[in-house]
């Protein structure tokens, strides 16, 4: 449009967009965009040569369509071209166009990264400012990779424009972030520091945002920084707010700096050097001395600059946590915010104290402000407040405050928001047991709990109380007794009916003496909530009742008579049939002797962590709960119920990691193992960490518990292998590194790996005696018809082991054709005199030179298919003799170096694996399907080999594992 | 049943808005303008579920009425009440438009009043609601008693489509056979797909109450005459001048109330007592035998990735006395089209940007004629790798036979009261073939 002065802007843009403005429907827009992309298209037709000033309008429009919603795929050329014009206009199109629509065209790129170069070479600041934001506002990796080392030269130059060290900084920061492995800062380090001494506040303002990313990756090399900012810090603040000029907001000089060189220090620990820390310090107190004057401005900017500021101090303050006077200034600042008009004040305040509770100089001060947060719980309108006056009353909490805090919490409960309820009664329960010294106190608090709140009680509070109740004898009576009263309410939870349930039938008898309680009555009591609960609730009642039966002798005629009525003993539900079927059946089958022993008192509960708290960390309980609080209550926790009664045996529970035994478990234990259940204690032998990788489920090596000094003869001949050498070798056939072997003297360890039809065994002898073995030699051999099937050569050892050495030995083994014995290994040695004969199987078996093989499921039944010759086929139906849990399940099918097939079987319960056993003479493919009976606890392996007697051996070896 | 009626302008905003059910709420108006009517996507579904509430939706011109209901309704049933709300309104205003619309807003309420009682659509013949719905306001509506009983035993009455007493000096009968034809082609001529849906509109002007009956050539009638022997009155069936194929098979249609079925469906004969004035009879489908009155053959040629050739043959293919008028053939372009140039024997092309298509528009043209365009389109080279997908040509005409091969075989006309006979009807009759989605792909 010629008619146009091409200062004023572009009118054909303009009525471009008033078009489609004015579009009256959806496709009327569409008509209008088709019409004027044929307009672009047709000018943009090579053959003419277009003026910046149209090429500009047209790229424009484009990129109008495009924010429109519609596909532009032409007219990149265009924009790159608008990238060498010499006009700032255009070429900020140009730029404008790239940074919305570059895709990574490889030849488009090239020619961007040329136009950006020769910006960011020339002298003109302005268009050096437009590459870099190009550059930042693009941030791809190839950007990066062109570019990554040119920025932090143009950061650090002398010559650079102060607008141009900004966009450099922001624009290093931006690719920081997305690749931080290309910039590499090396050299600039110092340079990049020494930004912060920079006259110009705007570029302070920029390199502190980069410096604080960078050093918060590597600390160390911008430790330098420390002394900077805090000399800059305290020239903002002890400046006058005139000083500033430009960078004073609202007669706050430099709000923004002051703030990010805060957070800046946050990331290291406070200055070793003296000055610099008296200096930080004076500086941290002008800032609260200024928030306490009277305000300069009534305008609301002048109290969030000011208040920012404090508040990042405040963070400082508690981060560095060594300044006593300073934490209780901050406190006491704090403070007077609480019950300011601002409700984002208020929220902050609270946010920051409870931070401060964990501290130790602090806790005390915040303490004071109980009654003020307590105030704030109860009348806040915003929900999110009460919630940090929530959790700041749960930070604040220790012994001395405990019943006061519990009891406004729980009253608070009534009326809480929903969404946080679960979260208050966790904490509620938790302090209760923290601070618990009179644990009737306890125990009536959490029935409370259960009574204000039983949706919001999750199982693990429920669980914590009878836990509590079972290992403590002094409170036993008294919760039965609160329990029954409970009960006796018309309409109680259902979490309530599970408690009571639990501890009437095992301390039932302790209130039994009243006749306002009597057996009876506190059957019926129960049996009234019978019907309205769900069935685990159900099947827990039905526990108590027979426990009844143990306890109270005459209530058995009545108890029978309930389990024996048809809607027990032919409940739809299996669980509780089945219960009703085996307690009626005992009942009326055992002796007393037999019930009292049968059903004989809960065992104390094992002391562990406390599982409510294990539930509150997985809620995200925003900056409640500190790690060294966590760890304090469990120390607390453990005093609490642990008492006495904290044997060795308790300690190895504890380090075991069994996960948390669900009490859920009934009384009898009928289903899971009692919670006392012995774990595998594994023993703590020197050497078994060379074998970590092993893992903590791997079972240790079976300790040979007589010592085999008198079970091996001595002679100099090869002792027949071990008895318990076949074991041993099962345990290896799904995995291949462990232990061996292992006795009083010595441990024997095993890494090993496999390729095709070679393999190589690393085997670790450790002496685990302190005197030193002599002659020590070890052999392998194969016997049989092994020799030709299978080929082991080793280097002999050392014969001298130190005490508590260890020496090592590699095997290399060859798979000539399939086998089924194991090599031998035979080991003698003298110790103290005496010599040692020791004959082990190798665990080399078949499945070892298995490579894995995908295929479909159509594929598979294929293969299957033809495998079909009878004596291709072995099949087996055992016992399982581990648990039948899936993922384990599926570690040792894959741990047997098959491929295991996924959504071949049609139904998802079985396991199907494919592989090929690589031999030197021949391959033999092998298909396999496990088909676990999780009820019957039984399992049916079939395996087809296109070998027979290889499915025979994997069958038998197999067997074992499951 | 429907729970409430909305009509909106084009920007969203509620021209009427009608609800007969308390199930629909206010917030209903909402929820359809904010997902169909403002949706990023277009909606093509014509039904929208949103919040377990279906909105059932037809749009004239930039006018959009919604029907909405909470229950699970039949929506054939409520799609045919909103076009016959549709014919309704433009029966009494003329064009549906939003300045129309809004002028008519009272009388739009008082019709929805009566063509819907809590949400089941009661009598919606134009006819019969004229007699009473009149646009002349109160003052020049002096109704008699004697009138505004008769009218109220009409609209009850069993035949609530035609009052008694109506008298015409000449008795005149216009039947229009209106068809529109359907076709995918291949680029190889091969049918893929054709069906044509035709109406049967009839404007009768009738003196009393007469009892009438239509014959058309019906394959099960013919067959069934033939096997008959000799057929009752071969007088009768030239009404239409036969030619060609004999009889056609139909395969659904749908009648107009005033058909009595049980006669239809007994004896397969069509026979009713009209309404007075305009009427649908009858609606049909046919998919056998159809005559196809245009053949189009494209040929596209791609030189280098920067130009296009196309050219495009139509050939018409029907009686040379005959003439298709209104021909109109869109040859889809490529999206990144740089440039157009057309030559074309006949009518006029133009390369239409803002369509994406060459629009080749020709006035009249004879049968057994053809006729030709070609075009070179440049294109510009762009970096994307997608391949222009080519969709089909698509074709607008209008021909004067019916493409179903549908004849009028009589319409007779008995009415024992008053002493006119058959014979004294003047009847005329018309055929209309006209082009739905008539599309051939290259």
């Amino acid at each position: 449009m010629p008619a146009v002065s091409k200062g004023d802007g572009m009118r054909g843009l303009a009525v471009f967009i008033s078009d489609i403005r004015n579009c009256k429907s959806k496709e009327a827009e569409i008509k209008r965009i088709n019409k004027e992309l044929a307009n672009i298209r047709s000018k943009f037709k090579g053959d003419k040569a277009l003026d910046g000033y149209s090429k500009k309008k047209y790229v424009c429009k484009l990129l109008f369509i495009f924010l429109l919603g519609h596909d532009i795929d032409f007219g990149h050329m265009e924009a790159v071209n608008l990238l060498s014009s010499n006009k700032y206009t255009e070429k900020q199109i140009g730029y404008l166009f790239i940074s919305v629509l570059v895709n990574s065209n490889s030849e488009l790129i090239r020619l961007i990264n040329n136009a950006i170069k020769n910006d960011l070479s020339s002298r003109n600041p302005t268009f050096m400012c437009l590459a870099l934001h190009c550059i930042a506002n693009v941030g791809s990796r190839e950007m990066a990779e062109a570019f990554a080392s040119e920025i932090p030269r143009i950061l650090v130059a002398g010559d650079t424009m102060d607008s141009v060290k900004q966009s450099a900084a922001l624009c290093l920061l931006r690719l920081y972030k997305t690749s931080p492995d290309l910039v590499l800062m090396g050299e600039w380090t110092s340079r990049v520091v020494h930004l912060l001494n920079d006259q110009h506040m705007g570029v302070v303002t920029a390199a502190i945002s980069l410096i604080t990313c960078l050093s918060q990756k590597n600390p160390d090399e911008f430790k330098t920084c420390v002394s900077l900012a805090v000399s800059r810090l305290s020239r903002i603040v002890s400046s006058a707010s005139t000083d500033l000029q430009d960078y004073t907001y609202y007669f706050v000089p430099a709000p923004w700096l002051s703030c990010k060189l805060l957070r800046l220090l946050q990331c290291y620990p406070p200055p070793e050097d003296g000055a610099v820390k008296g200096r930080l310090v004076e500086c941290l107190e002008t800032i609260l001395n200024k928030a306490q004057e009277p305000p300069k401005s009534k305008k609301v900017q002048h109290s969030n600059a000011k208040n920012a500021i404090l508040f990042e101090a405040i963070s400082l303050i508690i981060h560095y946590d060594s300044e006593p006077n300073l934490l209780v200034r901050a406190c006491n600042q704090l403070g007077q915010f609480l019950q300011h008009r601002e409700t984002n004040l208020r929220y902050l305040a609270l946010e920051s104290m409870c931070t401060l509770a964990s501290s130790e100089f602090s806790h005390e001060a915040v303490k004071t402000h109980i009654e003020t947060v307590i105030n704030a719980l109860k009348t806040e309108r915003d929900v999110s407040v009460r919630q940090r006056a929530a959790d700041l009353l749960y930070a604040m909490c220790d012994r001395s405050n405990a019943k006061q805090i519990v009891a406004e919490m729980l009253s608070y409960l009534e009326t809480a928001d929903y969404s946080i309820r679960e979260e208050m009664v966790l904490k509620v329960a938790i302090l209760a047991e923290k601070y618990a010294i009179d644990y009737s106190w306890y125990v009536d608090t959490i029935l409370n709990l259960i009574r204000i709140a039983g949706d919001y009680v999750s199982e693990e509070v429920w669980y914590r109380v009878i836990q509590i109740v079972i290992n403590r004898d002094d409170v036993q009576g008294y919760a039965a007794k609160t329990v029954f009263e409970a009960l006796q309410a018309p309409a109680c939870h259902e979490n309530m009916v599970k408690v009571g349930g639990y501890i009437l039938g095992e301390f039932g008898n302790l209130i039994a003496g009243d006749p306002r309680s009597s057996p009876l009555v506190q059957f019926n009591l129960l049996h009234s909530k019978f019907h309205l609960c769900s069935v685990p609730t159900r099947a827990l009642l039905l526990s108590a009742y027979i426990k009844f039966i143990n306890l109270f002798p005459e209530t058995k005629a009545t108890i029978q008579e309930v389990l024996r009525c048809d809607s027990q003993i032919r409940n739809s539900d299996v669980e509780l049939q089945q219960r009703a079927v085996e307690y009626l059946k005992l009942s009326s089958i055992a002796s007393t002797d037999v019930l009292a022993t049968v059903l004989e008192e809960m065992p104390p509960f094992p002391e562990r962590e406390s599982s409510i708290l294990a539930k509150l960390k997985k809620k995200k309980g925003p900056g409640a709960v500190s790690v060294t609080e966590l760890e304090d209550s469990k120390r607390e926790g453990g005093e609490l119920n642990g008492g006495g009664d904290r044997g060795p045996d308790t300690a190895a529970m504890a380090a075991s990691n069994t996960s948390t035994p669900s009490p859920s478990a009934d009384l009898l234990g009928i289903r899971s193992a009692a919670p006392v259940g012995a774990a595998p204690s594994s023993a703590g032998s020197l050497l078994v960490d060379v074998f970590s990788e092993a893992g903590p489920t791997a079972p240790s090596a079976a300790v040979n518990d007589d010592g085999f000094l008198s079970s091996a003869p001595p002679s100099e001949d090869p002792a027949p292998p071990l008895s318990e050498a076949d074991e041993l070798l099962n345990k290896f056939v799904c995995k291949n590194n462990g232990v061996l072997f292992e006795n009083q003297l010595l441990q024997i360890g095993i890494k090993s790996e496999y390729r095709q039809n070679l393999g190589r065994m690393y085997l670790f002898y450790g002496n685990k005696t302190s005197v030193q073995f002599a002659s020590f030699t070890t052999t392998v051999s194969c016997p049989g018809e092994l020799q030709s099937q299978l080929n082991v050569q080793t280097k002999p050892v050392e014969p001298l082991v130190e005490g508590g050495a260890q020496i090592q030995q590699v095997l290399n083994i060859e798979c000539l054709s399939d086998f089924s014995e194991a090599p031998l290994l035979n080991i003698k040695f003298r110790y103290g005199g005496a010599l040692q004969n020791l004959t082990l199987k190798l665990p080399v078996t078949i499945n070892k030179f298995f490579q894995p093989t995908e295929m479909s499921s159509h594929d598979f039944f294929q293969r299957w298919k033809q495998l079909s010759q009878p004596q291709q086929e072995a099949q087996k139906i055992f016992k399982a003799n581990h648990s039948m849990d899936t993922e384990v399940l599926k570690a040792k099918l894959l741990g047997l170096g098959t491929a295991l097939l996924d959504n071949v079987d049609p139904n998802p319960e079985n396991y199907v694996c494919a592989g090929v056993i690589q031999t030197k003479s021949q391959q033999v493919g092998c298909l396999l399907r496990l088909e676990p009976n999780a009820q019957a606890q039984m399992y049916r392996l079939t395996l087809r080999c296109s070998k027979d007697s290889v499915s025979r051996r994997l069958c038998e070896l197999l067997a074992q594992q499951f | 049943m429907i729970g409430g009626l909305f009509i909106y302008n084009h920007k969203g905003e509620v021209l009427i808005s009608r609800v007969y059910r308390d199930d629909i709420g206010r917030n209903a108006v909402d929820a359809f303008r904010v997902n169909v009517i403002h949706a990023r996507q277009q909606v093509r579904s014509p039904v929208t579920n949103i919040a377990r509430t279906s909105f059932f939706h037809v749009k004239r011109s930039n006018i959009w009425l919604a029907a909405v209901t909470k229950q699970n309704v039949n929506a054939a049933m409520v799609f045919e009440f909103l076009y016959k709300m549709c014919d309704v309104m433009t029966a009494y205003f003329g064009k549906i438009s939003e300045e129309n619309i809004k002028n008519n807003f009272v009388l739009i309420y008082e019709l929805l009043d009566e063509i819907l009682d809590f949400g089941y659509p009661q009598n919606s013949e134009t006819g019969a609601l004229k007699t009473f719905i009149t646009q002349q306001g109160i003052k020049g509506q002096v109704k008699t008693k004697e009138e505004q009983s008769q009218i109220t035993s009409q609209v009850t009455g069993q035949i609530g489509w035609r009052r008694e007493g109506i008298k015409y000096r000449r008795n005149e009968l216009f039947l229009d056979v209106l068809e529109s034809v359907n076709l995918l082609m291949s680029p190889q001529g091969q049918v893929l797909s054709a069906h044509v849906s035709g109406r049967v509109v009839m404007k009768s002007y009738l003196s009393g109450m007469p009892e009438c009956k239509f014959g058309m050539n019906d394959k099960i009638v013919i067959d069934k005459q033939g096997k008959g022997g000799a057929s009752d009155d071969p007088g009768k069936s030239d009404l239409g001048g036969g030619s060609g194929k004999q009889s056609i098979a139909i395969d659904d249609c749908t009648f107009h109330q005033c058909v009595r079925l049980s006669k239809f469906d007994s004896e397969r004969s069509i026979s009713f007592i009209p309404p007075d004035g305009e009427y649908e009879l009858m609606r049909y489908r046919t998919t056998k035998d159809i005559i196809l009155p245009f053949r189009v053959i494209p040929l596209v040629r791609e030189v280098g990735r920067t130009k296009l050739e196309v050219k495009v043959v139509i050939k018409s293919n029907f009686k040379p006395s005959l003439l298709a008028q209104k021909i109109e053939v869109r040859i889809p372009t490529p999206l990144n089209t740089s440039g157009v140039q057309v030559i074309c024997m006949k009518g006029k092309a133009k390369y239409k940007a803002s369509e994406n298509a060459i629009v080749w528009k020709i006035k009249r043209m004879a049968g057994m004629k053809e006729s030709q365009i070609s075009a070179e389109i440049e294109l510009l080279p762009t970096n994307d790798k997608k391949k222009w997908a080519r969709p089909p040509i698509s074709m607008n005409f209008e021909v004067p036979f019916a493409p179903s091969g549908l004849k009028v075989r009589y319409l007779k006309v008995f009415e024992s009261k008053l002493n006119y006979s058959d014979h004294d009807v003047i009847k005329w009759v018309r055929y209309i073939g006209r082009s739905g989605i008539y599309e051939t792909r290259c």
